[in-house]
């Protein structure tokens, strides 16, 4: 409500002046196609000043700092034992994580799209939960329940196996992450998905597995290949979950994230801006291919509908 | 063809489980020298999927979920109370909603602002400009807060104007800002962007058309047409300022009682062995979390009851 009425007060402020100006910038503009709705030029400007300034400028201030740093330079930093390690732990735990959410979340969105069972809209809900959590909240969380003496950690001990504080555990923050990703993108598309195409299938002689792998799969693919995309994306990049299940040893559980930090609290900012350059460059790369793949997923779904 | 239109009734419905007995009878005896059911996957198998799918959300976001509020009461009401009113706890609550409250006015205007230009006219390169919009959701949080260290911090490209002018903006107030406003800036755009442009802009012509000035078109047609998905786009907005770690951590510089938000008071009291103090607070957000996603199930429900 405070929101609202903020913005209301300060929208009453900028009227006097605001519609000459409108007016005047709309007609100086014309790349657009003309419309009678004004306020182009003002919203268009705002908007590229304030993207330009918040998103784009500190951005360029990463590779104009890189810019100062010679190749070999460059090389050495990233090519250091510990880089290469934190950025593998970083990187390979995260398509390790992204691949299961993408296995477990298809089966998730199957039991929630096509079954019906008991505490169903509750369990639906709770999917978002990662979205909303604050990554800190769900890293303590986490490290309790899967250390030695929580709930879930004390029944894996006597099996030898130790979750939190070993890279098994950054798994588990990364799965936690991740598995809205997958079932957010993939649950629309199966939910769309006309059902007469499996009775298709299976009254033309298909198994159950053919009309599964022949009709179902092909149909929900891209955007399972998005989820998984968007999952790694985030994965990739995650801090606050992972540093407090990690143990954070250097060249076993060290996270690429986490490296910079170090660094720039020993003040190397060299270091830190070098490892920072390439996980922001893997990140427009894979912002494209997930643009890409979203652009394929939309393809297929008005193919078939 | 023929097969389809010997079967009909079947249950359209997802997994209407009344309806699978009749639908495997059905297909049972039209399919029946093929021995498949048609619609769906044997007994057995349902439950194991379902088994399966339960299993693996409630061991990565259930039980994680109840950890905070059981640690967070261990030691009882008083403990908890206890740690959420000491001095320093108090202080990053009181600069957690300072800082959320800007970024999300800021957002809330540069996403209407943003949406208007995007949704409302045609131009080149918009499709790109959407993909700008979006890229702080790929940046990984430590990178967020750096780029900031980078342009403002001791070593920063400003560090000199800065200092001649005595401007703090690293380790204080204005950082903490920036960085989140940075790792929340697509929430409120995203949410308006694809609902305005599927509303198009018939309304709007007819009522400038009409003689209605392009404020009062925007108060009185578009703002009450996207009022839900604002909300939303706010809510969820709100949740991630309130909660943001790894940007806010770079940036913040760690001062008790000053420059500490509730995410970083959590890691300060988790690292010192005060489980029940830093679980306390963890629990007000995961409240927040939870009203969150409470609101977003009513604000969906309004989204489609609105649709029909």
């Amino acid at each position: 409500m405070a929101v609202a009425a903020a913005f209301r007060a300060s929208d009453a402020e900028a009227s006097p002046d605001y519609k000459p100006s409108m007016s005047a910038s709309s007609s100086r503009l014309t790349f657009r196609q003309p419309s009678v709705i004004p306020g182009f030029g003002l919203t268009l400007g705002l908007t590229l000043t304030w993207l330009g300034l918040i998103v784009l400028l500190p951005l360029s201030a990463l590779f104009i700092k890189t810019s100062e740093l010679s190749l070999e330079r460059f090389i050495a930093i990233v090519t250091a034992t510990r880089t290469l390690h934190a950025l593998q732990v970083s990187f390979g735990l995260a398509f390790g994580a992204a691949l299961i959410n993408m296995v477990f979340g298809a089966i998730v969105v199957w039991v929630l799209v096509r079954y019906d069972f008991p505490g169903k809209k509750i369990v639906d809900a709770l999917i978002d939960i990662p979205f909303a959590l604050p990554t800190a909240v769900a890293g303590i969380a986490l490290t309790s329940l899967y250390a030695e003496n929580g709930w879930v950690g004390s029944l894996l001990a006597p099996l030898g196996i130790q979750v939190s504080f070993t890279p098994l555990g950054i798994l588990v923050a990364l799965l936690f992450i991740g598995l809205p990703f997958v079932v957010r993108t993939v649950q629309p598309v199966l939910a769309d998905l006309d059902q007469e195409l499996e009775d298709a299938a299976a009254s033309l002689g298909a198994t159950r597995t053919q009309a599964l792998v022949r009709v179902v799969l092909p149909s929900v693919w891209p955007a399972l290949l998005t989820g998984f995309a968007l999952a790694f994306a985030r994965a990739v990049g995650e801090y606050g979950s992972v540093i407090f299940i990690a143990g954070n040893l250097p060249g076993v559980s060290e996270i690429a994230p986490l490296l910079i930090v170090i660094r720039l609290e020993e003040f190397r900012y060299a270091d830190a801006t070098a490892i920072a350059t390439v996980m922001l460059v893997a990140s427009f790369v894979l912002l494209l291919i997930i643009n890409r793949l979203q652009r394929w997923a939309e393809l297929r779904g008005s193919k078939h509908g | 063809m023929n097969a389809l239109d010997q079967t009909p009734g079947h249950p359209v419905a997802h997994g209407a489980s009344e309806g699978l007995p009749s639908a495997l009878e059905q297909s049972h005896t039209h399919a029946a020298h093929r021995g498949r059911p048609v619609r769906t996957e044997p007994r057995g198998v349902r439950i194991i999927l379902t088994v399966i799918a339960l299993a693996f959300v409630g061991l990565f976001i259930g039980l994680p979920l109840v950890t905070v509020f059981y640690e967070a009461f261990k030691r009882g009401w008083q403990a908890y109370v206890a740690a959420l009113v000491s001095p320093d706890a108090l202080a990053a609550i009181q600069l957690t909603l300072i800082v959320a409250v800007i970024s999300v006015v800021a957002n809330l205007l540069f996403g209407l602002v943003a949406a208007w230009s995007i949704a409302k006219f045609e131009f080149p390169g918009k499709s790109l400009l959407i993909t700008l919009i979006d890229l702080p959701f790929s940046v990984s949080p430590v990178v967020a807060g750096l780029i900031y260290v980078l342009l403002f911090g001791s070593q920063g490209l400003f560090a000199a104007y800065l200092q001649a002018w005595d401007i703090k903006i690293i380790f204080a107030l204005p950082g903490i800002v920036l960085a989140t406003i940075f790792v929340t800036f697509p929430f409120v755009a995203r949410e308006l962007i694809p609902l305005m442009q599927e509303q198009g802009t018939a309304e709007e012509e007819a009522a400038i058309s009409l003689g209605a000035s392009g404020l009062s078109t925007f108060f009185r047609v578009t703002l009450p047409n996207v009022k839900w998905a604002l909300l939303y786009g706010v809510l969820l907005c709100n949740a991630r300022a309130m909660g943001e770690f790894g940007a806010v951590s770079v940036v913040s510089g760690h001062v008790r009682g000053l420059t500490n938000t509730m995410p970083l008071h959590i890691e300060i009291l988790y690292n010192e062995y005060q489980f029940v103090a830093s679980f306390a607070v963890a629990s007000l957000l995961a409240l927040l979390a939870l009203v969150t996603l409470i609101a977003k199930t009513i604000l969906e429900h309004r989204l489609a009851e609105e649709d029909r």
